[in-house]
C-alpha cells in the first residue's frame, strides 16, 4: 500500500521552475533516500509534500487521503484545512538545523506537541517521550536545555520529537548536513534502526553510501527532474545512466 | 526641612502613578502595533507605521501638551463630527480626571510605539525554523505564537525594553509642564519658598534610586531568562 504517492508535482518560484512532472510512490515500511547535487529541487519536493511550500499542480496523495489534487477545472488546489492538519499529524518532519525549540527542555520539546495538540494527557505524553528518549540513548539529557547537547543530540531529540506523534511516514531534510562529520555516524544509525522497525520514511542526503545501505529506493534528481529512480542496486551499478554514474562517481569511496 | 522631604514624599505618588500606568497599558498596545504593522494588508501596516512615525517623530512635551489643550478646539471646529462632538461636549477640561487621563493617553500612544519597534524586532528576530517547526508538530498559530514564539521573543526584547522603562522613569517629570501636580512640579514650587536646591536635589535622588531599583530588578530577570541560549 502506497503512503505517499507523488504525480506530475511541479513547483515554481516567479519564472524558475524547481520541480517538474515529479512521480513516484511511497509504499509503507520503505525508506526512500533522495539524492542529487545542490538547488536540484530535494528540499523543495520535500517541503511540498510537507506543506511548507505550497505546491504548483500535480497531486500529492498521503496516506490515502487526496492533500493536493486536480480538481473540477484540471487545477490542481488543496484540501480543506482540516484534511490538511489531519494529514500533517499523520507525518513528521526532521530538518537540517534541528529547529528544537529553545526555551524548553529535551522532554518538553518532545512533549509539547503531543499535549496541546494531540490533547494527550502530560503523564503519558512523558512516558512515551522517556521511552523514546531511551531508545535514541538520550534519558539523562531529559532535563537539558538543546543548547547543552550537541549537534548529533539535538538532532537525535528532534527525531524523538517527530516519532511523537506517532507518523506514518518520517521525512528527513539532509539531517546530517550542519553536522561535523565526527557526529553524523551518530544520526545515521538512528535513522538505520528506524528502518529496521519498519518505519516508512524519506530522507533528502548528500550521504550516498548511507542511502545506498538503508534505502529500499532511490531518488536521484536533478534541475527539478527525477532523472532516475529505482533500487540502490541499479543506481549503484553498470546499468545506471551517464549522468548518475558521473554524479556518483564525485563521491569517492562509492 | 522634615516638611519638605514629606511633601517631596507625597509628590512622588502622582509620579508613580503616571509611571505604572503607561506601562500597564503601552506594553499590550505595543504587542497589538507591533502585529498590526506587520499586517500582511499593506494599508494597516502603513497607517500603523504613519503612526510610529509621529510618535516617535515629535517630542512626548509636544504630545502631552496637544492631548492636555486640544478638545476645545476639536469641539469647535467645523470638520468634528456630530457624535465626536456630542461626546466631547460633555466632557468637563478642568476637572482632575480629564488632566490626567489625556496626559495617561499622550504617554501611553507615545511609548506603545516605541514598544511596538521593539517587539517587532524581537518577533522578527525568531527564526523562520521556529514556526516551520510549530507548524509540522502541527500547531495552529496562535498555539504556535503563544508557546513558541513568544516566549523566546520576551527574553529578547528584555535589555531593549528595561531601556526604554528606565527612560520612563525620568520622562514622567515632563507632565510638570502641562502642569501636572507630580514630583518635578513641586520641586520646582519650593525652589524660591525654601532658597534652596535642595528640593530639586531631593526630586533628582528620587528619580536616581528609582531607576537604579529598576536597573537591579532587570539585570536579575536577565539572569533569570539565562537559562538557554
Amino acid at each position: 500500500m502506497a503512503i505517499l504517492e507523488i504525480r506530475n508535482l511541479s513547483k515554481s518560484f516567479g519564472s524558475l521552475n524547481v520541480l517538474n512532472d515529479i512521480s513516484f510512490d511511497v509504499e509503507k515500511g520503505e525508506a526512500v533516500a533522495v539524492i542529487g547535487p545542490s538547488g536540484s529541487g530535494k528540499s523543495t519536493l520535500l517541503r511540498c509534500v510537507t506543506q511548507l511550500e505550497k505546491a504548483g499542480g500535480g497531486t500529492i496523495r498521503l496516506c490515502d487521503t487526496d492533500m493536493f489534487a486536480p480538481g473540477p477545472n484540471g487545477k490542481s488546489v488543496y484540501a480543506d484545512k482540516q484534511t490538511l492538519r489531519d494529514i500533517r499529524l499523520k507525518t513528521g518532519l526532521v530538518f537540517q538545523n534541528f529547529n528544537l525549540f529553545p526555551h524548553m527542555t529535551v522532554l518538553r520539546n518532545i512533549t509539547e506537541a503531543p499535549v496541546c495538540v494531540l490533547k494527550k494527557s502530560r503523564q503519558e505524553a512523558q512516558d512515551t517521550a522517556m521511552e523514546l528518549l531511551r531508545k535514541m540513548g538520550l534519558e539523562s539529557k531529559a532535563k537539558s536545555y538543546p543548547c547543552e547537547l550537541s549537534g548529533g543530540q539535538q538532532q537525535r531529540v528532534s527525531i524523538a520529537r517527530a516519532l511523537a506523534l506517532n507518523p506514518e511516514i518520517l521525512f528527513f531534510d539532509e539531517p546530517t548536513s550542519a553536522l561535523d562529520p565526527e557526529l553524523t555516524g551518530e544520526i545515521l544509525k538512528v535513522i538505520k534502526e528506524l528502518a529496521a522497525d519498519g518505519m516508512t520514511m524519506v530522507i533528502v542526503t548528500h550521504e550516498m553510501g548511507f542511502a545506498r545501505d538503508v534505502a529500499d529506493k532511490i531518488i536521484f534528481m536533478e534541475g527539478g527532474y527525477i532523472v532516475e529512480q529505482g533500487e540502490p542496486e541499479q543506481l549503484f551499478g553498470d546499468n545506471a545512466s551517464e549522468r548518475t554514474k558521473q554524479f556518483l562517481s564525485r563521491y569517492s569511496g562509492v | 526641612m522634615s516638611s519638605l522631604f514629606g511633601l517631596m514624599l507625597e509628590y512622588t505618588i502622582p509620579t508613580l502613578k503616571i509611571f505604572a500606568f503607561t506601562l500597564l497599558y503601552s506594553i499590550p498596545l505595543g504587542m497589538v502595533v507591533a502585529l498590526l504593522k506587520m499586517c500582511r494588508f499593506k494599508p494597516i501596516s502603513w497607517l500603523t507605521n504613519i503612526y510610529i512615525l509621529i510618535m516617535r517623530g515629535t517630542p512626548l512635551l509636544l504630545q502631552l501638551i496637544v492631548a492636555q489643550y486640544s478638545v476645545p478646539y476639536i469641539v469647535r471646529s467645523e470638520l468634528c463630527p456630530a457624535f465626536l462632538k456630542a461626546l466631547l461636549e460633555n466632557v468637563d477640561i478642568r476637572s482632575e480626571d480629564y488632566t490626567f487621563n489625556m496626559m495617561l493617553f499622550a504617554f501611553v500612544l507615545n511609548y506603545a510605539a516605541y514598544f511596538a519597534e521593539i517587539f517587532r524586532g524581537g518577533i522578527e528576530s525568531i527564526p523562520k525554523g521556529q514556526y516551520e517547526a510549530a507548524g509540522a508538530l502541527g500547531f495552529g498559530k496562535l498555539q504556535t505564537f503563544f508557546r513558541i514564539i513568544l516566549p523566546q521573543v520576551i527574553k529578547r526584547v528584555v535589555p531593549a525594553s528595561s531601556n526604554e522603562i528606565i527612560t520612563l522613569v525620568k520622562d514622567t517629570s515632563l507632565a510638570s509642564a502641562i502642569p501636572y501636580m507630580e514630583i518635578m512640579y513641586i520641586a520646582k514650587k519650593q525652589v524660591p519658598l525654601y532658597a534652596s536646591l535642595m528640593p530639586l536635589f531631593m526630586a533628582g535622588v528620587f528619580y536616581f534610586a528609582f531607576a537604579t531599583v529598576l536597573t537591579v530588578i532587570f539585570s536579575y530577570v536577565e539572569k533569570k531568562l539565562d537559562y538557554y541560549r
